[in-house]
């Protein structure tokens, strides 16, 4: 995998540039910020000329690199691309002063600036970020140089820098996402562990289709994979290896028992996963590196999809105990059990929000399913979707935005990955190379 | 040399049909079908102590009502006669699948599936089957029978069926 080194960018030009065209336009009162609300918000406009290409080599790397930039910014919903036809000025120096009226008068609020540079196999790619009502730079300019091939990934973390100064969150672009991808009719299914980047790009399959796979988490720091595969025959849980794609069975299990609906701890030193025995499921804990299983629940209902709080101190799980699923939480090591999912329906698939402030779920009623968050007590349930079925959210590792799969109904029904943010906002479909289910996503790439 | 080359490949490839007949009796439940209307690998339905018998006549499945994994009276009637065959043909080895319809969680109905094979399994041992004959499985709602999106189809995918191996002892 490709390792970006970032540097900053100094430079006394911008500032001058500043300096020099005081007061020709109204200054803003407050430096660009967007608030990320529950409210509706009207998307901030920006302008991102294409990035200079400074030599021929890197005209290719150059279009690419400022189309996926603006893809990420428009594609949360928060941003809206001014086209280019719209520019009055062109930038065709990266280090020449930003005419800010030119900008100011097509009303872009953010300007991105950038220049990429190949040598040889390496890449080279600038950007600095402006305020362009105050008519500064926002934040510093920065230098990322990487390989080639790994354009996409420095394309990312401009995008993420620039959505982190405007928003205040943390970015969630230079992220992947491992899922299944799926195949064949209905009744008879082929599915494949897959891993793509957050937008669908670059997928990659890390097993054949001759085993049902199920359900992949990646482990907190994103270099493991747990999942379902009936590889043995049975369902059993496994661990991948994503730099080698090499995988293991968790643990030895005695035949007959399945294992499945496996999760990290937070701390990603053990796995926690449910083992069915003679028709009862409750969820057990084991260490990554071997070691004893210690079982969490005990009761003669269904205990499954946990999930841990990012302090690691707290699991939410699902249990049928009363009847249908409902949320519990109960303290990490085990303990008392506190039901939290409090409306009509039924709720599963409990996770935790990397943020720590939401429970996202699936809920069942009347026939339809959602995708929804409520507060970790309960309080606050929001719908964020609804449809034939909606299920298995996944958070963005800024714990704004879900990933879940959505499958229309009928014979021709299948199964595509959504994407929506936490305000209900933002629904779109994943470009997954085909169907694909059970997404899970990375925290932020080292 | 070449003789037993030839030999070997010989002795392969007979191993290889052998095993591929063991597994036939191991897919999953629509494989099983599939295999069934081909005849003669379960052989005929016309022989009582054949596996087509036992699926077509006996009867290899029971259905369940939404989210349950109760036997009701229908079905005790199916794993009665079940019990009876697998008694009759102590030859064959039993693996029990549990199936969901699509309307649910994809891991909750994992485990719904293996409550229902383990009730499925459960009743057939109350009624005399050694319970070292009978594995289960669950397939969730992953291997749906039929493929519309309504309760015709649903009743039919919430099933326990009862896919039978030649071989004695699990």
């Amino acid at each position: 995998m490709l390792l970006t080194r970032r540097s900053l960018i100094r430079s006394a030009s911008v500032f001058a540039a500043a300096a020099t065209l005081p007061g020709l336009v109204r200054a803003q009162s407050r430096p660009l910020r967007l608030e990320i609300t529950e409210g509706v918000i009207e998307p901030l406009p920006f302008a991102i000329p294409s990035f200079i290409a400074r030599n021929g080599a890197a005209a290719d790397a150059a279009a690419d690199i400022t189309r996926v930039i603006a893809a990420d910014l428009r594609g949360t919903g928060l941003f809206r691309q001014i086209p280019d036809s719209a520019h009055i000025s062109s930038v065709t120096n990266f280090d020449a002063p930003i005419l800010y009226p030119d900008w100011q008068a097509i009303n872009a609020q953010a300007l991105i600036v950038g220049e990429v540079e190949q040598q040889g196999g390496r890449l080279i790619v600038r950007f600095r970020l402006f305020d362009v009502f105050s008519q500064q730079p926002l934040g510093d300019g920065l230098q990322f140089v990487g390989n080639r091939d790994g354009w996409r990934r420095m394309a990312h973390n401009v995008a993420d820098q620039v959505y982190e100064r405007i928003t205040g969150e943390t970015g969630y672009f230079d992220t992947r996402v491992v899922f299944v991808h799926e195949e064949g009719p209905k009744n008879a299914r082929l599915k494949r562990l897959a891993l793509m980047d957050y937008d669908g790009a670059n997928v990659q399959f890390l097993t054949d289709s001759r085993s049902l796979v199920l359900a992949p988490r990646f482990s907190p720091t994103g270099d493991r994979i747990i999942y379902t595969s009936y590889e043995s025959g049975q369902p059993r849980v496994y661990l991948m290896d994503v730099a080698s794609v090499t995988r293991r069975p968790l643990e030895a299990v005695s035949a007959g028992n399945m294992t499945f609906s496996p999760r990290f701890t937070a701390d990603g030193g053990s796995v926690v996963f449910s083992m069915e025995q003679g028709g009862n499921t409750d969820i057990y804990r084991v260490p990554v590196g071997g070691g004893a299983r210690s079982q969490l629940t005990n009761a003669p209902s269904i205990e499954t999809a946990p999930s841990f709080s990012p302090d690691g101190r707290q699991m939410v799980f699902e249990s049928d105990r009363t009847g249908g699923q409902q949320i519990y939480v109960m303290p990490a090591g085990g303990g008392e059990v506190q039901r939290i999912s409090r409306g009509s329906g039924r709720y599963g698939t409990p996770v935790w929000s990397p943020r720590g402030d939401y429970i996202a779920f699936t809920k069942q009623e009347r026939g339809r399913f959602h995708i929804g968050v409520m507060r970790t007590n309960g309080s606050e349930e929001r719908l964020l979707t609804a449809s034939f079925l909606d299920e298995g959210p996944t958070w963005a590792p800024n714990g704004r935005v879900l990933m879940f799969t959505r499958e229309t109904a009928g014979a021709d029904g299948a199964p595509a990955v959504y994407s929506v943010d936490i305000s209900g906002r933002n629904l779109q479909r994943v470009a997954t190379p085909g169907m694909a289910s059970d997404p899970s996503w990375s925290p932020r790439l080292p | 040399m070449t003789m037993s080359l030839r030999a070997t490949a010989l002795i392969l490839t007979a191993a290889m049909a052998l095993s591929a007949c063991a597994q036939g009796g191991l897919r999953g439940g629509d494989d099983a079908i599939n295999l069934n209307s081909a005849q003669g690998a379960f052989g005929s339905v016309s022989d009582p102590s054949s596996i087509a018998y036992f699926n077509q006549i006996v009867g290899d499945r029971v259905l369940f009502a939404v989210d349950q994994s109760t036997i009701d009276a229908s079905a005790m009637a199916v794993l009665d006669g079940q019990a009876e065959w697998l008694m009759t043909n102590p030859e064959f080895t039993a693996l029990v699948e549990g199936h969901a319809d699509e309307q649910g969680t994809r891991e909750y109905n994992l485990a719904l599936g293996a409550r229902r094979a383990a009730a499925v399994r459960d009743y057939l041992v109350s009624r005399g089957v050694a319970a070292n004959r009978i594995n289960t499985i669950s397939f969730g709602k992953e291997r749906p029978l039929e493929i519309c999106s309504n309760e015709s189809c649903y009743s039919q995918n919430r099933r326990g069926v009862t896919v039978l191996s030649a071989g004695a002892g699990v």
